[in-house]
C-alpha cells in the first residue's frame, strides 16, 4: 500500500473512532467511483500498468505495475513532471487509438506478444498516424521507458519501488545495516 | 535595513569561497559571505536517488531549483535552447552552503607539477589556448597541505610514485580497499602499474570533532548522513563564523558589482531572501561563484569604464570553459564484485596522468563510486536491450558483477568554448543568464580513446568476460568540474587575473574558484580549488596586515 492511501485510511479510522465518521464518508471511501489517481484516469492507469509490465516484466520478482510504477508516474505528472502532462494525454490516447485501429482492441487487452511488438514499433518510431509524427512516437516511448525505470528502481517515497522490491531483487539490503551485513555468508 | 560596510565580501560559499572567508575572518577582516542557496542536511533528501547530485530527474537536491534558474545553450546548428538546472546541459554546480563539497565524491587530489606547466611540457597545441599557469606546483604546495589538514584528507602519499613532492603526509590513514579494489590491486600490480588508495576528503578515522566513515552507500551525490565527509560547510565555514568576523547570508543572489564614477568597485548589489534588492559595500570583493557564475557576474557588471564587463577589456572573461571528459570501461564478471562498501571508489593509478606517447596530458584511472539501482538501469553493453525481460535479468545478474574503471581526461582549453550573458533571457530576479556555447578540442577525443583502452585492458586482465569502453563525445564541457573562464596569468592581454587571482583592471576584485585554472589537470579539481582559496586568501590577508587597502 502506498503512503498516500495509508494516510487516508488512518485518517478515516481516526475519524471513525472519534464517532465523526458518517455513512456518507463510509460510502465515499468504499465507493467504486473514487479515483486513486491524481492525474490519470482509470483507463489511463490500466493502460500504463500494462506498459509498465512490459518495460519491467513480472517474473520471479514483481513487475512494474505491482511495484507501483503507475502510482509513481501519476504523482510525478501532478508534480515535477507536470511539463509532461500534455505528452501523456496525447500519447496514451494515441496508443489506445492506434491499437483499436490495428487490432480492434485496447492495448491492455492484447496478448503479451502483440503488446511487445507494438512497443517495439513505438520505440523504433514506426507507428503510423498523425499523433506519432515529428518524432513523438519514439520520444514518448523514451518517456515511458525512463519513467518506468525511475518508478521501479528509484526511492519508494515517490510511490514506486514498493517495499524496496528492486533493491531486494538486486541484493541490496534495505534498510542498510552496516556491520551486520558483512557477517552474512 | 541598512547594511554596515565590511572589509570583504565573498560571493559563493563553496570550495573556494568558504576557504577565503575563513582565511580573511581569521586574519581579522570583517567579512560577509554570500550564498545563493541554503544549508542542506542529508535528511532533506535522505538516500533518494532520484533527487541527488548524480540523478536529477526529480530535481536538484542541493540546488539550484528549476523554478527560478535557467540558462541558454547554443546548439550545434546555431539555434538556442533554454535549460533548467536539472537538465545536464545546464552544467550545474550545487547551490548550497558548501556547494559541491556537500554531495561530491570527495576525491582529494593534488594536481601534478606538470599540470601547471602544460605548454612547457607539451608545447603549443594547435587550436588550443594551452598555457602554463603563472604559479607552479611548488607555489601552491603549502596551500594543498593546508587544505588537507584543515578540511581533512585520508590517504597514503608514499604509494603513488607519480605524485609531485610534498612536505607533509596526509592527516588521516587511507581508506581500506573494497572488494573490487582488492581484485584490481593485484591485477594492476601484475601489469606493472602502481595502484594506491584514492586520497579522500573523508574521515577514515575520527577527525576535527567529526566521526569516521562507516562506509554506507550514499557517498557520492548525497550529503553524508554521518558528517564524515569533509567539505567547506563542516570545516572552514563554521571556523569563519566562529571568529565573529564573518556573517553568512544564505538565499542571497548577488546580481552585480557596484562601480562608482571613478571606476572603483565599492561593493555588490544583491537580492536578499525576500527578493528585495540590497547593497553591501566593501573594500574588497572576492568572487567564488563557479566557473559559469563568476564570469556571469563580471560580465553583468558594466559601467562607462567597463563597457563589456569588469575584467573583460581584452575579451577573456568566460573564455576557455573546460571540464573533464570522463572516459573508461565497464567489465562484466562471473562472480560478485560488489560488496556494498562505500564510497566504492577506493583504488587508482596515476601511471597515465602524463608522458603518454602522442597524448597531451592524460588522466587518472580509478574504480567507480557505489551506484544505486536507477543509475545502473542506464548501463549495459552496446546493443543489449534497454527494457523488457532481458534488461531486468541483466540488472539483477550484473548489478553486483560489474566493475567500471574510469577517469577524467585533461582537456585542451578552447577559446571559443565559453560563458557569455544572454542578451534576452533573464532569471527570476531579472538578471541576464549564462549563455553557453562551444565544444571540446579534438585532442580530447584522442585522450579518451587512449585512457579508455587502458581501462579496458585492466578489466580484461582482471578476468572480465565482457568489456566495453565509453567516452564523452565532443560537445561543450563544463559540468561539476567546470573551470578556466577567468584564467590567471602574467599578461593582462591574455588572462583575466594576476597570479594572486586579482582581476587585472581592478585593484580590489579577486576571483577564487576554478575559473582561475589555466588548465584543469587530469584529476578531480576540488582540492585544487580549495588550495587556490588558501592562496588568494593568504595573499589578501597578508597584504591587508601590511597596510595594503587595495585602493
Amino acid at each position: 500500500m502506498d503512503d498516500k492511501a495509508g494516510l487516508t485510511r488512518r485518517e478515516f479510522m481516526k475519524l471513525a473512532a472519534a464517532g465523526t465518521g458518517s455513512l456518507t464518508l463510509l460510502a465515499g471511501c468504499a465507493g467504486p467511483k473514487e479515483s486513486r489517481w491524481v492525474f490519470l484516469t482509470e483507463d489511463d492507469a490500466l493502460l500504463l500498468g500494462s506498459i509498465a509490465d512490459q518495460i519491467v516484466p513480472p517474473d520471479e520478482w514483481p513487475g512494474g505495475r505491482e511495484a507501483g510504477v503507475v502510482t509513481f508516474i501519476d504523482r510525478q505528472l501532478a508534480g515535477p513532471y507536470s511539463r509532461f502532462q500534455a505528452d501523456y494525454r496525447k500519447g496514451l490516447d494515441a496508443v489506445t487509438g492506434t491499437c483499436l485501429k490495428i487490432h480492434g482492441k485496447r492495448f491492455e487487452n492484447l496478448p503479451w506478444e502483440q503488446q511487445l511488438s507494438f512497443l517495439k514499433d513505438m520505440e523504433a518510431g514506426k507507428l503510423a498516424g498523425d499523433a506519432w509524427k515529428d518524432g513523438f512516437c519514439s520520444r514518448f516511448f523514451e518517456l515511458l521507458r525512463n519513467h518506468s525505470m525511475q518508478g521501479f528502481y528509484g526511492s519508494p517515497r515517490h510511490g514506486g519501488n514498493r517495499n524496496y522490491v528492486s533493491y531486494k531483487m538486486m541484493g541490496l539490503d534495505y534498510p542498510q545495516i552496516v556491520g551486520q551485513n558483512r557477517y552474512r555468508s | 535595513m541598512s547594511k554596515h560596510h565590511v572589509q570583504a565580501v565573498v560571493i559563493g560559499a563553496g570550495a573556494g569561497g568558504g576557504v577565503v572567508a575563513k582565511e580573511l575572518s581569521v586574519a581579522g577582516l570583517s567579512v560577509v559571505l554570500f550564498e545563493r542557496g541554503d544549508w542542506v542536511p542529508y535528511d532533506a533528501h535522505d538516500h533518494d536517488e532520484l533527487i541527488s547530485q548524480r540523478t536529477t530527474v526529480l530535481g536538484n537536491a542541493y540546488g539550484p531549483d528549476d523554478e527560478r534558474y535557467r540558462r541558454v545553450v547554443v546548439n550545434d546548428d546555431g539555434s538556442t535552447s533554454i535549460v533548467t538546472p536539472s537538465d545536464g546541459a545546464y552544467n550545474n554546480v550545487a547551490a548550497c552552503v558548501g556547494s559541491g563539497t556537500v554531495s561530491y565524491g570527495a576525491m582529494g587530489w593534488r594536481f601534478m607539477a606538470e599540470d601547471f606547466r602544460m605548454k612547457s611540457v607539451y608545447g603549443q597545441v594547435e587550436g588550443s589556448t594551452l598555457e602554463d599557469w603563472p604559479i607552479a606546483y611548488e607555489d601552491l604546495e603549502h596551500c594543498y597541505e593546508k587544505a588537507e589538514w584543515e578540511i581533512g584528507v585520508s590517504g597514503d602519499a608514499k604509494l603513488n610514485p607519480f605524485a609531485s613532492p610534498r612536505k607533509k603526509e596526509y592527516p588521516m590513514p587511507p581508506f581500506a580497499y573494497n572488494n573490487e579494489a582488492r581484485m584490481l590491486e593485484s591485477t594492476m600490480k601484475r601489469m606493472g602499474l602502481h595502484p594506491f588508495p584514492i586520497p579522500m576528503l573523508r574521515n577514515s578515522v575520527p577527525y576535527s570533532g567529526r566521526p569516521a566513515c562507516v562506509r554506507r552507500r550514499t557517498c557520492c551525490g548525497f550529503g553524508c548522513p554521518l558528517n564524515a565527509k569533509c567539505g567547506t560547510h563542516n570545516t572552514v565555514i563554521p571556523a569563519a563564523l566562529s571568529t565573529g568576523n564573518c556573517e553568512l547570508r544564505t538565499n542571497c543572489v548577488v546580481s552585480e558589482l557596484v562601480i562608482d564614477g571613478s571606476g572603483r568597485i565599492t561593493g555588490v548589489a544583491y537580492f536578499d531572501q525576500d527578493n528585495t534588492k540590497q547593497l553591501q559595500s566593501a573594500d574588497i570583493v572576492v568572487i567564488a561563484a563557479s566557473a559559469t557564475e563568476t564570469p556571469r557576474l563580471l560580465l553583468n557588471s558594466t559601467s562607462k569604464q567597463f563597457p563589456s564587463g569588469v575584467g573583460n577589456r581584452h575579451d577573456w572573461v568566460g573564455r576557455n570553459l573546460q571540464g573533464h571528459a570522463y572516459t573508461g570501461a565497464f567489465g562484466l564478471f562471473e562472480e560478485d564484485m560488489f560488496d556494498d562498501v562505500g564510497p566504492g571508489a577506493t583504488i587508482a593509478v596515476s601511471d597515465f596522468s602524463h608522458h603518454n606517447p602522442g597524448i597531451v596530458g592524460g588522466g587518472l584511472l580509478a574504480n567507480e563510486f557505489t551506484r544505486l539501482p536507477y543509475l545502473f538501469s542506464g548501463i549495459r553493453p552496446p546493443g543489449s536491450p534497454p527494457w523488457g525481460k532481458a534488461h531486468k535479468e541483466f540488472q539483477r545478474r550484473y548489478f553486483r558483477r560489474n566493475v567500471q574503471v574510469v577517469g577524467p581526461i585533461q582537456e585542451m582549453p578552447f577559446f571559443d568554448s565559453r560563458v557569455q550573458v544572454d542578451p534576452g533571457v533573464r532569471d527570476a530576479w531579472g538578471i541576464p543568464v549564462v549563455r553557453l556555447s562551444g565544444h571540446r578540442h579534438p585532442k580530447d577525443a584522442e585522450g579518451c580513446d587512449f585512457l579508455s583502452r587502458k581501462a579496458e585492458t585492466i578489466l580484461k586482465e582482471a578476468g572480465a568476460f565482457q568489456t566495453w569502453r565509453h567516452g564523452s563525445g565532443i560537445g561543450l564541457s563544463g559540468g561539476q568540474h567546470q573551470a578556466g573562464t577567468c584564467r590567471m596569468g602574467n599578461d593582462p592581454l591574455t588572462s583575466v587575473t594576476d597570479r594572486y587571482g586579482r582581476v587585472h583592471d581592478t585593484p580590489n576584485v579577486f576571483v577564487a574558484d576554478a575559473s582561475l585554472h589555466v588548465t584543469n589537470g587530469g584529476f578531480n579539481p576540488a582540492l585544487t580549488i580549495m588550495a587556490l582559496g588558501y592562496w588568494v586568501g593568504e595573499y589578501i590577508s597578508s597584504q591587508w596586515q601590511h597596510g595594503n587597502r587595495f585602493t
